[in-house]
């Protein structure tokens, strides 16, 4: 198994060290031929959504990523890897890869100093969850999974191969790479 | 509580790694900015290289002119205070200001303390020359590093030393010298002990200080830093979008030197160096 991680900017070694860590194999993603090599699943990490959207775009691997995800690739994108895969952002015209069935309001805590830390439930293990300036899943479509709620609110979701945390599990544990590998594998 | 904000202030510079943040005077230049790809923006009155031909003592900005900003844009917003002025950083925090940059570039405020960073719910950037100075400020409670280099020159060179500096004095760090190197940086020896284990800084460093090109930044990523800071070089240079543009891109593939010889065809002028033995004022000397 191959997981490409979208490097263009942000969070990405995190992912990659968690990815050692489970003995799983990645490369990143920096342009078109990255993007165009085979691989099993891809991870968008944490970062700023309109610097990986632009980049996305003028580096020339949108097409080839969009393609792959419509196509059934399993992905996994962690906050502004969820705002990159949501059909819609609230009071915003932002538009990426639009595949996953949910709308999602950008910066929805605040700055800063909204950041937090919470602890919830994960597919019955309780997780350290790290939200830094964090989007919310305000609207979900038919087929899509709630996986995890922090004050009510959804904080992981699932729409078929695409799972979606506004959290960093990047930053604390294994636990839902776990669950994103298991996911490409079928079970 | 303090020790989770300062976690939760270490990881947004971690989502800052590989962007680069630019300096920029007003809400238009922030948006030109935002555009360009910057991950985040340091809003100011004025450039360095504006804030040396001025002269004088130079203060935080207008916290009006900041709010616009942060009006304008869904990046984070960072601004700087003086070194040592608690009270300019606490009015950064009052507008709730991403990141603070406690910064040499203004003139100091206090000659003997910098701020208590830990005291802050809001996340502090500083300066360094050398591991001992960006060790003092991370034990301050300083969540993100970047080098000084020299501001406002448009010249690579101390930006370069810097980095270098500390990336040989982390190399340097050995179990028999610890003790000795903990005394000589005049911070705890936990900390010294945690570069020495994870051999790196234990929070994110960037560079700064005379980046002006797409070939100094991709430099700057090659000798180790995890992003760039840019101040005057873009908005003192002749095409600032496309500059903006091509620093970004230069950032994320730095090591791609077919892609950024294209970056850097027909960017213009860029903004005119001077070199820092030709100033004055030499900005990276202020902070202690």
């Amino acid at each position: 198994m191959k997981i490409g991680i979208l490097a263009v900017q942000g969070a990405f070694i995190e992912h990659k060290h968690i990815l050692d860590s489970l003995g799983i194999e990645s490369f990143e993603i920096r342009q078109k031929k990255d993007a165009m090599s085979d691989f099993d699943g891809l991870i968008l990490p944490g970062g700023e959504s309109t610097v990986m959207n632009k980049l996305l775009r003028e580096l020339d691997i949108f097409e080839t990523l969009k393609k792959k995800i419509n196509s059934g690739l399993p992905v996994f994108g962690t906050c502004a890897g969820v705002i990159l895969l949501s059909k819609k952002v609230k009071n915003d015209n932002f538009l990426c890869f639009e595949s996953a069935d949910i709308e999602v309001e950008r910066n929805a805590y605040g700055r800063q100093l909204g950041s937090f830390l919470a602890k919830e439930e994960f597919n019955d293990s309780e997780i350290k969850m790290s939200f830094i300036r964090a989007p919310k899943i305000t609207k979900t479509g038919k087929g899509v999974e709630v996986l995890a709620r922090v004050n009510g609110d959804i904080v992981a979701a699932r729409d078929k191969k695409q799972l979606m945390t506004t959290f960093h599990p990047e930053l604390n544990t294994d636990i839902v790479h776990k669950y994103f590998i298991e996911m490409i594998k079928g079970i | 509580m303090a020790k989770e904000r300062h976690e939760l202030n270490k990881n947004l510079a971690q989502m800052l790694k590989g962007g680069v943040i630019m300096d920029v005077t007003n809400a238009e230049q922030a948006k030109i900015a935002q555009d360009a790809g910057a991950c985040a923006v340091m809003a100011l009155e004025k450039i360095p290289a504006d804030i040396r031909v001025a002269g004088g003592v130079s203060r935080m900005s207008d916290p009006k002119m900041i709010s616009g900003i942060q009006k304008a844009v869904s990046i984070p917003v960072m601004a700087k205070c003086r070194i040592g002025h608690i009270v300019e950083a606490r009015i950064l925090e009052a507008i709730e200001i991403d990141y603070i940059d406690e910064s040499e570039v203004l003139t100091p405020a206090d000659d003997l303390f910098q701020i208590d960073k830990s005291q802050f719910k809001v996340p502090f950037v500083c300066g360094a020359k050398n591991l001992g100075e960006a060790l003092r400020r991370i034990h301050e409670g300083a969540s993100m590093i970047r080098t000084k280099g020299e501001p406002g020159t448009g010249n690579v060179v101390q930006a370069v030393h810097h980095m270098r500096t500390i990336t040989r004095e982390i190399a340097e760090l050995r179990l028999d010298n610890l003790k000795v190197k903990a005394e000589e940086y005049r911070v705890p020896l936990s900390l010294v002990e945690e570069v020495l284990a994870k051999k790196r800084l234990p929070v994110v460093n960037f560079a700064a200080g005379g980046v002006a090109t797409p070939a100094d930044a991709s430099l700057m990523m090659l000798l180790g830093a995890e992003g760039v800071f840019v101040g005057s070089g873009i908005f003192k240079s002749g095409d600032p979008k496309k500059r903006a543009n091509a620093i970004v891109k230069a950032v994320t593939n730095y090591q791609d030197y077919g892609m950024i010889a294209k970056l850097s065809e027909n960017l213009g002028d860029a903004m005119v160096g001077i070199n820092e033995k030709e100033i004055e004022i030499l900005m990276a000397e202020r902070g202690w």
